[in-house]
């Protein structure tokens, strides 16, 4: 795309992207005390990309990148589940709960309001399946603003 | 004389359908209250305990349903393969261009 929206639209998406992607990545790390999560941090993440797509037009060819990232974290989010099996226990076991690694520490009973480093391999895994939407859903978008480019100057 | 079978089968479905719903009553035999709660009562009390995660939506997700979010993510990335299938024309003619 060789065309660019108005300074104004530039400008604002200039302000706007980072706190978008900070949105989506709080939604994708708190998605086990919070609602959300990586599916919907992820598409709020990819909501950034198509702003930038839509204000400057011009990219560089960013679907490598785009497909390592979202084969990565696919790959990663089954290895976790897979790592279940291999510690003796079944597909998808929470082998990281409660045991003081990383996500390892334990919640109160009831209600309380919660604390980060919890939840074993729940948030490994939001991060995993967050990273995969969003290369995903950007790649999506790169490659039809691309292609859609591509027809109206060649045809 | 088709409306006719159809207008009756329907009227049998409809018939079990009340039936099921007249059936399905809470432990004190009135309505509105939940029935089959095993399950759900097992999550709540479980997610904490064990799975160490406050939110239960998420426990499930992410741990006892775990392998349907992987066919989630799946379908996304089969979702991605198809759109880069599609529009390979695009990388065809980029190729041609080069040469």
């Amino acid at each position: 795309m060789n065309w660019k929206m108005s300074r104004v639209v530039r400008t604002v998406t200039d302000v706007m992207v980072v706190p978008i992607i900070v949105f989506g990545i709080y939604l994708i790390i708190h998605g086990h005390l919070t609602p959300g999560g990586g599916f919907q941090g992820g598409a709020v993440v990819a909501s950034s990309t198509a702003l930038l797509i839509i204000a400057y037009g011009s990219f560089r060819d960013y679907k490598k990148d785009f497909s390592s990232v979202e084969s990565i974290g696919l790959t990663l989010f089954i290895f976790l589940a897979i790592l279940g099996i291999l510690l003796g226990a079944t597909l998808f076991y929470n082998f990281g709960a409660g045991t003081g690694g990383l996500f390892g520490g334990r919640v109160a009973e009831g209600i309380n309001p919660g604390y980060i480093n919890t939840g074993g391999t729940v948030p490994l895994m939001n991060i995993m399946v967050g990273l995969e939407v969003t290369a995903a859903l950007s790649l999506i978008l790169w490659m039809m603003a691309k292609s859609s480019d591509s027809m109206e100057v060649e045809a | 004389m088709r409306k006719i079978f159809a207008l009756i089968a329907l009227l049998v479905i409809f018939a079990f359908m009340i039936l099921a719903v007249v059936e399905m009553r809470g432990e004190d035999g009135g309505f509105g209250e939940p029935v089959n709660t095993d399950m759900d009562d097992y999550f709540l009390e479980d997610s904490q305990p064990h799975n160490q995660v406050n939110n239960v939506v998420t426990a499930i997700l992410f741990d006892y349903r775990g392998l349907d979010t992987l066919g989630e993510a799946t379908v996304l990335f089969s979702a991605v393969s198809g759109v880069l299938t599609v529009l390979r024309k695009y990388q065809i003619k980029k190729l041609e261009v080069k040469k």
